[in-house]
């Protein structure tokens, strides 16, 4: 089941890495990992950087993807974003955090609705 | 589009506001925020929007909300904006396209299976948006029935959130299946009832011709709250304006399942004794709600026990006796209520209740009696110009096969006093004889020559004071409009020093 859940999981980061790869958006970074937390996606528009959540649900039985961030999470990744900046010498440069929910549903073609600039 | 707007009325008081009600609806994390001061019950209005919107076959959107209620520092309380709420996001989301709400106010509760529900306060919301020359409104369908009185604006009533959505729509007004609401509106009583206790009843038709206020004293049993209770009997019915306002004052207080709308009926409230002086004059934390006296505007306000209240309730009264109206100051804002009532005590004549003629049956001292007498305040006592004592009937009156005058007749001597005294103050501010002020009583509002000349020796050999004498002139004048003379008499003047004093006319 957990293993499932992660391919879910898996499964719509590469599909939102390859629906911003399909507007000459490049991929940075993937799931890059601190103890704080985890950035799913990293990418980089000219000279903006973009921080990407990823949500994936096979059902909207509990709401809508995004209602999963909360204030909270949202401001985890506000500092997450900060701490790649701060590792990767970044100083000063846009950036940007979006979030892209994905819904799977059985039978349909995978889905992604992208929200730029959420925060 | 995203952003929409629909209009509401927040009620401060009875003073109604127009209240714009934005949404915008923008791309973001999904998210709700309510701005405009929501009290408690308002800002959980997000809650059952959603579940309404919901369960109405709409959709909510998983997007970023933002309510805005303006005037933004008018504080809004209560649920009835969650009907203009759930409109407004409907319109912002394009579901409920052409529209044009210039014309129309919005209010109602939602629950969360998307029906509505009645709220407090629509009469009064729909007064004000009559005067602002709102033409229509959307109500709850339970709260149709007190929008009778109204005249230029148009309520449309529905039961479910998906009917306005359909109405909004299409424009079918839908067959609401009105449910009258359960009234509990007291029966009629007559003065028929009442057994002998002539004076009692001569002091209650001198009250009602020029609106004094009074006492009754008597022993328990004797007939006190029977005789009050009959008062508004014989009062003249409420004008169409007048009964409005008691309906909206009602409204607000959630008290119109206790009387008819357009009832024509002077209110007849009688508040415990133990009650609380901010249920007597209105109040509250959060919602400011009007009490007993406001609830009896232009009619009876009724304390049986008046010595066994609280210190400090009946005083609370005071000021609404001054100037019949109420100020309530809370944190929120100071809020006017009208509270222009006929005031009733009524009293044991001591504690023990038993002192009646010479009082040898009574087992309290006389210090105990005074006490008890003295926990009426002497500034209350000095608004009331009539003391009445309600004897225990004797056998010959009990066993009486004729009923004692209706209060149809009674009311029609009240109608025909109070047109004497309207034809003589046209030209004054005052209607009522009870309201004449001092100064012209001592000149223009004179009593005869005879009759002035009674009144200075009773001043001289200090049987009446100052203050006495003002008020037993006042109450003279409508003992002189009940028999229809221009001016008091000797007899006239004599029978109000005796109904000050208590002591038996007739």
């Amino acid at each position: 089941m957990a293993r499932a859940l992660r391919r879910i999981g898996a499964d719509g980061e590469n599909l939102v890495a390859s629906y911003l790869e399909a507007q000459g958006i490049a991929i940075v970074a993937r799931n890059w990992r601190i103890k704080e937390g985890e950035i799913d996606l990293v990418a980089r528009d000219g000279a903006m950087l973009l921080f990407v959540e990823v949500k994936s649900r096979t059902s909207s039985r509990y709401g809508h993807p995004l209602e999963a961030i909360t204030p909270i999470k949202a401001l985890r990744l506000q500092r997450l974003a900060l701490a790649w900046i701060a590792t990767h010498d970044q100083w000063g440069a846009d950036y940007r955090i979006d979030c892209a929910a994905v819904h799977f549903r059985s039978g349909l073609k995978p889905e992604v609705e992208y929200r730029a600039g959420v925060l | 589009m995203t952003l929409a707007r629909t209009q509401s009325i927040a009620l401060i008081g009875l003073h109604g506001e127009l209240v714009d009600i934005e949404v915008d609806i923008s791309d973001g994390l999904p998210g709700y925020s309510l701005l405009g001061l929501p009290d408690a019950a308002l800002m959980e209005s997000k809650e059952r929007v959603r579940s309404a919107i919901h369960n109405s076959g709409a959709q909510w959107p998983n997007k970023r909300v933002t309510v805005s209620l303006s005037p933004a520092w008018l504080h809004k309380s209560g649920s009835g904006f969650d009907l203009p709420i759930a409109v407004a996001l409907l319109i912002a989301q394009g579901i409920v396209t052409k529209v044009n709400h210039d014309f129309q106010v919005i209010m109602g509760e939602l629950s969360l299976d998307g029906s509505i529900k009645p709220i407090r306060g629509v009469l009064p919301a729909l007064i004000a948006a009559q005067e602002l020359g709102i033409e229509s409104a959307i109500i709850p369908a339970e709260n149709l029935a007190e929008t009778r009185g109204l005249t230029r604006l148009k309520p449309i009533p529905f039961s479910h959130l998906s009917q306005v959505l359909q109405y909004l729509q299409e424009g079918v007004i839908p067959d609401v299946d009105l449910k009258q609401p359960v009234l509990h509106v007291p029966e009629l009583k007559d003065l028929s009832e009442v057994v002998g206790q002539r004076s009692a009843r001569f002091a209650l038709e001198i009250a009602a011709i020029g609106g004094h206020h009074l006492l009754f004293l008597g022993p328990p049993g004797t007939g006190k709250t029977m005789l009050a209770e009959r008062i508004p009997t014989v009062m003249p019915e409420l004008n169409s304006q007048e009964s409005l306002e008691v309906a909206a004052i009602h409204s607000i207080a959630g008290a119109l399942a206790e009387r008819q709308v357009d009832s024509r009926t002077p209110p007849f409230v009688a508040p415990h004794h133990t009650t609380t002086s901010t249920a007597m004059v209105g109040g509250g934390a959060h919602s400011i709600r009007p009490g007993a006296c406001s609830l009896a505007h232009k009619g009876v306000l009724f304390i049986d026990e008046a010595p066994e209240c609280n210190a400090g309730v009946l005083d609370a009264l005071r000021q609404p006796l001054e100037s019949g109206t109420v100020a309530i100051s809370r944190v929120a804002g100071t809020i006017i209520f009208p509270a222009d009532f006929l005031l009733v005590l009524a009293a044991n004549p001591c504690p023990c209740g038993r002192f009646n003629g010479r009082g040898l049956a009574c087992t309290c001292s006389s210090v105990q009696i005074r006490r008890y007498m003295q926990k009426i305040s002497g500034p209350l006592l000095d608004r009331i110009d009539i003391r009445s004592y309600v004897e225990v009937p004797s056998r010959l009156e009990l066993s009486a096969i004729e009923p004692g005058e209706s209060s149809a007749v009674v009311r029609a001597r009240v109608i025909q006093g109070r047109e004497v005294a309207a034809e003589r103050f046209k030209a004054d501010s005052w209607k009522l004889n009870s309201r004449i002020p001092a100064s012209q009583l001592r000149h223009k509002y004179r009593a005869s020559r005879e009759a002035m000349a009674f009144l200075h020796a009773e001043l001289d050999h200090e049987r009446l004071s100052a203050r006495g004498y003002h008020k037993v002139l006042r109450t003279s004048w409508s003992i002189a409009d009940r028999r229809g003379s221009t001016i008091p008499g000797l007899q006239d003047v004599q029978d109000a020093h005796r109904l000050r004093e208590g002591s038996q006319i007739l």
